[in-house]
């Protein structure tokens, strides 16, 4: 069995938001993380390893400075890391994305043993496309929103979640799957893990390494071959401020219970 | 003809995927249609239902009331239950076949499955999680113009029917309009919640056309199997459709027990459910489904009672376009505050009962 494992790092959002003057998001200026549904995708891959004694490679887009995140993968556990990075890559939308890490998925390998693990969604884009959309170009079965997993022979049972219950699903493999929180709880980096980090392999791919895949055309990758583009940007008005009612005693209670009444909301 | 996505001029009508689970159509289903029939209008075409299913033509009906003047019932024993493989190669056949201009989709977790599986088929893009839709660029304009921050008088927009897809970036710090001008069906899934239901109209109901088209599907084509699908034992909470949402936040840590107790107490004299923020649910006082939040589910009540919740971004994204917002929190400088209608700096624990007390002396008048 093989586990590949598509991760992503991402600004993280969970402290202040950086807005620059223009409007746009300072990137620069926050923290960086592994999106965290893909922290849960990676342990899947892990606790497969853990079972079957499966190699782990963890892939990523993006740029130079993404190692870092690469290396603690390697600490955690996985095997090896692949770096997709190139100018040609920017400015892409999630069908581009998604050719070029299928393409970078294929050079890894894909056997009739291998199961690609994704995040849901990364929360700086929200998109939840990237996984399903890396399936269609590897023609392979998906299964999305993972919340268990059982491994018996060639194929696999997985738990669904839906809104209001789950679905039971057997699928064969290779397949991807894109799992969420409820998944399980993911590892620390073990000391021995940091040390072995940097003698593991380490690659990185970029345009010329991938460019002989079909999946690989300056007009399906990168802002030229994104087929979504930004018409407008724009921040949300700062809501006007409301009612601070003084104070905290039955009183206040009272003229909010007054106010509300008199909007006729209660 | 052959299938070109690049070939912008042969697509023509807005599609509206409706989702249905068990023979039942979803509220989204109406939200979509509701909001599709305006585009179908501004572009002067036919709105169009897609229903993919086994013995569901009798759900047409109810589709045409919200709006739709054409359903496509595909009816086959494998599209009984969703799975991928089946709903993409249906849906797949038959946009190459009819070429829709637009096309939406519920973002359900089978919405957000189903969405970029096709789109990646067809080669054309696909915005997620959208929460408005316009494809008049004065509309878009007017929009703009209660929305942002842009001075929309002095900004050039491009004249075009291209559907402006606007969506939150960054829990709603940020918002985004994407457009898709090069390839068609322009895609989008839709988060629920968010588009406004018309009222439902039994004449429209009665003319809507249904159109059967025949579905080439085989147990081949469908590389995963469905053990078995299994609602939740309790009861769902109506979060979405609720008039009144009284959420509770960490504020609750001290006396986790009472303060759910007071959240319940509040809500039933409001006639609501109870809410609350990913820090409550992460720590498991309460179960996923009462989530407010980017990550859990969006929200526009009338009245919307946030107890003990600080306000991330996070949390606001799900709530900040409700009604009326009542805050009440120990930390006068919390930035829920930013949002809330009415404040109140205070314990919530002392603050609950008493306002409880007032709301329930008010109605009994």
């Amino acid at each position: 069995m093989k586990a590949i494992v598509c991760v992503k790092q991402v600004p993280d959002t969970s402290g202040k938001v950086a807005v620059k003057a223009d409007g746009t998001m300072d990137r620069a200026s926050m923290a960086t993380i592994t999106n965290p549904d893909d922290m849960n995708a990676i342990e899947a891959a892990l606790r497969l390893k853990d079972a079957t004694g499966c190699e782990v490679t963890v892939v990523s887009m993006g740029p130079p400075p993404a190692e870092g995140m690469l290396r603690e993968l390697l600490a955690m556990g996985a095997d090896k890391a692949v770096l997709v990075s190139g100018r040609e890559f920017g400015g892409s939308d999630t069908y581009a994305t998604s050719q070029i890490l299928a393409a970078a998925v294929k050079k890894i390998g894909v056997d009739d043993e291998t199961v690609i693990f994704c995040g849901r969604q990364a929360i700086d884009g929200d998109t939840a496309q990237v996984g399903p959309q890396i399936a269609e170009k590897l023609h392979l079965p998906q299964v999305t929103y993972v919340s268990e997993i059982e491994a018996t022979g060639k194929s696999l049972t997985v738990k669904r979640a839906l809104e209001d219950g789950y679905m039971s699903i057997q699928v064969q493999m290779p397949c991807l799957l894109t799992c969420i929180k409820e998944l399980n709880e993911p590892r620390y980096m073990s000391v021995g893990g940091i040390m072995d980090a940097y003698a593991k392999p380490y690659e990185v791919y970029d345009f010329n390494t991938l460019k002989d895949d079909p999946l690989i055309d300056l007009d399906t990758i990168g802002l030229k071959g994104s087929p979504t583009n930004v018409y407008k940007s724009f921040s949300p008005p700062v809501k006007g401020a409301g009612l601070m009612l003084e104070g905290s005693d039955k009183g206040t209670c009272d003229k909010l219970a007054a106010l509300l009444d008199e909007k006729h909301l209660i | 003809m052959a299938f070109d996505s690049k070939d912008t001029g042969a697509f023509k009508g807005v599609w509206v995927f409706c989702e249905q689970r068990e023979g039942k159509l979803m509220n989204t289903d109406f939200e979509l249609i509701s909001e599709g029939r305006k585009l179908a209008d501004d572009l002067g075409v036919e709105l169009c239902g897609v229903l993919l299913g086994h013995g569901v033509e009798g759900l047409a009906k109810e589709l045409g009331g919200y709006g739709a003047d054409k359903v496509y019932v595909c009816d086959h024993e494998l599209l009984e239950t969703y799975t991928t493989d089946g709903y993409a190669k249906v849906i797949c056949d038959l946009v190459e076949e009819k070429k829709p201009e637009i096309f939406l989709i519920g973002a359900t977790n089978i919405g957000r499955d189903l969405g970029p599986r096709c789109a990646a088929r067809l080669h054309t893009g696909l915005t997620a999680d959208c929460t408005h839709l316009d494809v008049d660029v004065e509309k878009y304009k007017a929009f703009l113009k209660t929305t942002s921050t842009i001075d929309v008088d002095n900004t050039k927009f491009e004249e075009n029917t291209n559907l402006k897809m606007t969506r939150p970036a960054f829990g709603g710090h940020l918002m985004a309009t994407i457009i898709c001008p090069r390839f068609r069906p322009q895609m989008s899934t839709v988060r629920p919640g968010v588009m406004k239901k018309a009222p439902f109209d039994q004449a429209k109901a009665d003319k809507v056309v249904v159109e059967k088209p025949a579905v080439a599907l085989s147990k081949d084509d469908i590389k995963v199997e469905v053990l078995e699908v299994k609602k939740a034992a309790k009861k769902l909470v109506d979060l979405i459709g609720a008039d009144v949402v009284v959420s509770v936040g960490r504020g609750i840590s001290s006396d986790v027990e009472k303060g759910l107790a007071l959240a319940n107490e509040l809500a039933e004299v409001l006639g609501g459910v109870v809410g609350a923020s990913r820090a409550v649910v992460d720590a498991g006082w309460i179960s996923a489904d009462h989530q407010v939040g980017q990550t859990g589910k969006t929200v526009h009540p009338k009245i919307y009672v946030a107890l003990g919740i600080s306000g991330a971004i996070q949390h606001k994204a799900g709530m900040q376009d409700s009604e009326c917002i009542i805050a009440v929190n120990k930390n006068e400088s919390a930035p829920i505050f930013e949002v809330a209608s009415y404040g109140i700096a205070g314990d919530l624990f002392k603050v609950t009962p008493m306002l409880i007390d007032s709301i329930k002396a008010i109605k009994a008048g």
